[in-house]
């Protein structure tokens, strides 16, 4: 097994490169370094000079890519890319366009993100296997068809408004939390009530319906009906076989995600006013601040890398039939 | 036996479940403000709570140049000069100075002249300014000094830097008295080319020796800068320093009232240039000194910024005079009374309009702008056109403030166009055909919910050379009517259009409609009202109008090479001076040719020659009459479709005093007063926690639970057999 994981972290190594050379490219295909200098110098009195000062301080004077001008091995090295990138694989994520120091802005901002992405993701799993088990106790019957015509509407329906309706009925007119609002420790608590509800609600539509699709899979199995055959009552059945079964694409999927958690959420965080990462990097691509956009990208990419890996792992964890090699 | 037990046992479960909900619907009663954000208590302290929805990306004062960061820096650093919080017009007066200052001119050679010597033979104008004695920054770690007189906190170790998370992990803090030195030294920051201050380009063409300075110092660290001189920049004493710039520039005064010119201090750069500090996220950006009514005692530019009274705040007192009808309202109220009257000033990030918007209807912000999804909701028009609050705003007691801003918005043409540009007859009468023809009355109507007053000319009201009434008007646009202005018929535009050639719109090269292009960064699905709005407005003359839309890096491109023909720009004023607005259109200030403001290109000698006069001069009546002349010359050259000059809305509580809106003003803070009292009360009334529907909801979700478990007994029955 650690043969396999240091296999895969030295895949990963091909792989951010990819990324981060994609990411280059596409930002700069938009946007060129004097676009960046006048965004950052604002639109008044900005005159070439200033903005060829504002490049050479920030280190965007020079080529992209290739160095025509510079000998050997400079040709690579002093370049915007190379500059920019290197320090990204010793998570030296630097300075911002606008001068703040990007780490200090990741580690105060993940936090936050997670507050309301891991009680979210726990109290929605639990939610969404309850009411799919629920669904599969009474299936064929009335209430699992109005359970998938209910899951099937909660899932049409755009999650902005389920963010602007519980805004509207929870804090304004039951004025029983704030309705957005952010604070630290403990008396985070009464802010996070109502993202996290709202959260958990907007995915009960798919959750609970991809939930009952792994359970109904798996409540036709044989062993199933060898439970039922020994005399077990239904709820027995299917609440310590079926959903034991049943849990190893509910946690594989889950462990996926985990890593993901610090990314946050772009919209529930800027309708709550939750300082998360999940606005950090709209509001860098809104500022063309490639620094930010790049330290993003790639923290993402390392996270998704992580999860998948953490996946494979827990493949072996819960299924004792899976060896990695 | 066992049984009367059980019976005991459920009753006294009954009785616990009743008891349960009294408490629960008691509370509804009593319960309060379960919905505030807030989570600490006031203390007795008088607070403001406001919002910002983009955190300010610089708070260096040689950096900063954008509203939302003025917001901040305009309450903790201090200019020498500032704008009178009450009068009309503008009007500058001393902040840190003890007066006004005294200007000298001086010829080529250095000698004195008098102060009505010709233009010409003024090389240089001296600024000879004196600050107060006694005037101390705030208290902050960066002045804090051991008792062997040391800094304590210059010669921080690596270990003890680590150990750092914010400035406020220095527990020990100093001052010291304000001098004529930190002015001079803030002059040479803005000169440094590592501090990118963006006036240094500006400022190279007028203050003597900047240039050379910036040169001098650029392989410098900032700190290095002060014992370097510059020029044109001295301190005479403790208190007194000259700034000499070049010729005469009458407007640069108004410069010395924006924070750019406030004073810092030197140990500032010693501080924060210690390496490691900057990895931590502590720079000088980001935790200021000033000598102002606030410091900013917690930046926490992604959730909330907290601005603090100053406790060595110099002694300044609420203005006594203001213009007529203020003593009416109050605004007098305070007169004398030591400032600020606000002891903390609380910011919350707030991103999203819906959520702001609420919060300050339950009374959580005390002033909100008016977003176009609220307009309806807070403003309603009467019949002759006035605006005021609905009757739910004024059941709160809540406060309008309109105010016509100093800025204008504008349909520019590219004057280097081979059809809308050049100073031919036929190109003039084309743009005063569309000028006729776009009907910027009907676009505030429509897309600025009537928040807008139609631009007569470049000047916006309240801005010295604005006229009023019949002189005022665009005569080659509006005729004036039943005493207003009344845009002209749409035939005499069209009979323009016949006259520059176009007649009915046909292009006699093509013999097919005229086709225009207007370049745009308004490419989203919300913008295509407006864009369609444009279109009918050339149909009008028969011109085909062709949206050229294009992302914001491209258009500025297509500005700087020329190649955009028509576009919709904006300017808002640095300084209420009419050549603020006029150079705008002057010659040497063309974007193509110098990359300058002048974004169309109009070139007219005698414009050019009229505004180099007016510029220099001291408002009075030959000023004000060159103005107009100016005035004429660009609405019958019509480089620009003058737009219209936004009229902000705002909304204040009831319990928000000596409110007055200033547009030039940043620093407003320290003249509000709240009352607390007032707040509190409205805000319990407005906020008691509603619990019944939850009750309701309880109830249904037993109710449908019902026959969930009697399936589920069928079921279990229905496994058994």
């Amino acid at each position: 097994m650690t043969q396999y994981i240091i296999r895969r972290i030295l895949y990963a190594f091909p792989l951010l490169m990819g990324v981060n050379i994609l990411t280059f490219v596409l930002f700069f295909v938009v946007n060129s370094p004097d676009d960046m200098a006048r965004m950052q110098l604002g639109q008044k009195h900005v005159t070439e000079k200033a903005v060829e000062n504002w490049k050479q301080q920030r280190g965007y004077d020079l080529p992209l890519l290739w160095n025509g001008k510079a000998e050997g091995e400079e040709k690579l090295t002093r370049t915007i890319f190379y500059q920019k990138s290197v320090g990204l694989f010793l998570f030296r994520f630097g300075v911002s366009d606008s001068g703040r120091n990007i780490s200090a802005d990741i580690q105060q901002r993940m936090w936050p993100s997670l507050a309301v992405a891991l009680p979210t993701l726990i109290v929605g799993l639990l939610v969404n296997i309850s009411f799919a088990l629920m669904m599969v106790l009474f299936r064929n019957s009335y209430l699992e068809h109005a359970g998938v015509v209910l899951c099937v509407i909660l899932m049409s329906v755009s999650s902005l408004f389920y963010i602007i309706g519980g805004q509207f009925l929870i804090g304004k007119l039951l004025r029983l939390v704030p309705i957005s609002g952010y604070d630290g420790g403990l008396s985070a608590l009464k802010f996070l009530i109502l993202p996290v509800l709202i959260g958990v609600f907007s995915g009960i539509g798919s959750g609970v319906r991809w939930y009952r699709t792994l359970f109904l899979e798996e409540v036709e199995k044989d062993y199933v009906r060898t439970a039922r055959a020994k005399g077990l009552t239904e709820t027995r059945t299917l609440f310590r076989h079926v959903l034991k079964n049943a849990m190893i694409p509910i946690l594989t999927g889950v462990v996926v995600v985990l890593p993901l958690l610090f990314m946050g959420s772009l919209i529930m965080e800027s309708f709550f006013s939750i300082p998360g990462l999940g606005s950090y990097t709209i509001d860098a691509i809104n500022s063309q601040d490639f620094a930010i956009v790049r330290a993003m990208v790639f923290l993402g990419s390392v996270l998704y890398v992580i999860g998948l890996l953490l996946t494979d792992i827990s493949y072996t964890l819960v299924d004792p039939r899976v060896r990695l090699s | 036996m066992f049984s009367l037990f059980s019976m005991k046992m459920h009753i006294d479960q009954s009785r616990t479940l009743v008891l349960i909900l009294l408490t629960v619907l008691l509370s509804a009663c009593v319960g309060s403000e379960l919905n505030n954000p807030y989570a600490q208590e006031e203390g007795g302290q008088s607070v403001l709570y406001e919002s910002f929805s983009e955190r300010p990306k610089h708070l260096d004062p040689a950096v900063a140049y954008s509203s939302n960061e003025y917001a901040f820096i305009a309450q903790i650093y201090e200019p020498p000069y500032q704008y009178h919080y009450l009068k009309r017009p503008y009007e500058l007066t001393p902040l840190t100075a003890t007066g006004m200052p005294e200007i000298e001119y001086l010829n080529s050679k250095g000698e004195k002249l008098a102060s009505t010597a010709n233009d010409s033979d003024i090389a240089y104008t001296d600024y000879l300014l004196e600050i107060q004695p006694g005037i101390r920054y705030q208290p902050h770690p960066i002045l804090a000094k051991d008792a062997q007189g040391e800094y304590i906190y210059h010669h921080l170790t690596g270990e003890q830097i680590d150990r750092l998370g914010s400035l406020q992990d220095l527990p020990e803090t100093g001052s010291r008295e304000l001098t004529a030195e930190d002015y001079v030294y803030q002059i040479k920051r803005l000169a440094h080319p590592k501090i990118q201050s963006p006036i240094a380009e500006l400022m190279k063409n007028y203050i003597i020796g900047f240039d050379d300075f910036s040169k001098q110092v650029a392989n410098k660290q900032k700190f290095e800068i002060k014992d370097i001189s510059m020029t044109g920049v001295t301190a005479l004493s403790p208190y007194k320093y000259r700034i000499r710039i070049k010729g005469k520039y009458p407007q640069f005064i108004f410069w010395l009232a924006m924070p750019f010119f406030s004073p810092m201090p030197w140990e500032a750069d010693v501080f924060y240039e210690q390496p490691g500090l900057n990895d931590k996220n502590i720079t000088l950006d980001w935790f200021p000194i000033g000598t102002g009514p606030y410091l900013l005692a917690e930046n926490n530019p992604n959730r909330r910024m907290i601005l603090q009274r100053n406790p060595l705040f110099h002694p300044e007192t609420y203005p006594s005079e203001g213009e007529p009808g203020d003593k009416e309202k109050g605004l007098l109220a305070d007169a004398g009374k030591q400032l600020p009257f606000i002891d903390k000033v609380v910011y919350m990030l707030e991103k999203e309009t819906i959520p702001y918007w609420n919060k300050f209807l339950q009374g959580y912000y005390d002033a909100s702008g008016i977003a176009s999804d609220n307009f309806d909701q807070a403003i309603q028009f009467t019949g002759s056109g006035a605006a005021t609050l609905t009757e739910a705003m004024k059941e709160k007691g809540i406060q309008l403030e309109t105010a016509v801003t100093t800025s204008i918005f504008y349909l520019g043409f590219n004057m280097l166009d081979a059809t809308v540009g050049g100073d031919s007859e036929k190109a003039r009468k084309l743009r005063q055909a569309i000028a006729i023809a776009v009907d910027y009355e009907e676009y505030i109507a429509i897309f600025a919910n009537g928040r807008g007053v139609a631009a007569q000319g470049l000047i916006p009201p309240g801005i010295y050379g604005h006229a009023e009434g019949k002189d005022g008007i665009n005569p080659y646009v509006y005729d004036w009517v039943n005493g207003k202005a009344q845009r002209k018929n749409i035939e005499v535009a069209k009979r323009l259009m016949a006259e520059a050639g176009y007649q009915g719109g046909v292009d006699p090269k093509t013999r097919q409609a005229l086709i225009l292009y207007f370049d745009t960064t308004s490419v989203s699905i919300d913008d295509r009202p407006r864009m369609n709005w444009y279109r009918k407005q050339f149909e009008k003359l028969g011109i085909k109008l062709v949206i050229r839309g294009t992302d914001y890096n491209r258009f500025q491109q297509k500005m700087r090479d020329g190649n955009a023909q028509i576009f919709f720009w904006g300017w808002n004023a640095d300084y209420p001076d009419p050549e603020n607005f006029f150079f705008l259109l002057y010659g040497p200030n063309a974007k193509v040719a110098h990359g300058g403001e002048n974004a169309g290109n109009y070139q007219n000698p005698e414009f050019d020659r009229l505004f180099e006069q007016m510029r220099n001069m001291g408002n009075g009546e030959q000023r004000y009459r060159i103005i107009q002349n100016l005035q004429e010359l660009v609405r019958r050259d019509a480089p620009w479709v003058f737009g219209f000059h936004p009229k902000s809305f705002s909304l204040y509580h009831g319990w928000y005093k000596n409110l007055k809106p200033n547009l030039m003003a940043n620093n407003q803070l320290k003249y509000t007063r709240i009352d607390t009292a007032e707040r509190a009360e409205k805000r319990a009334e407005w906020n008691k926690p509603v619990y019944w529907p939850l009750l309701i909801a309880f109830v249904v979700f037993v109710l449908l639970l019902i026959p969930a478990i009697l399936a589920y007994r069928r079921r279990i029955r229905e496994t058994i057999q």
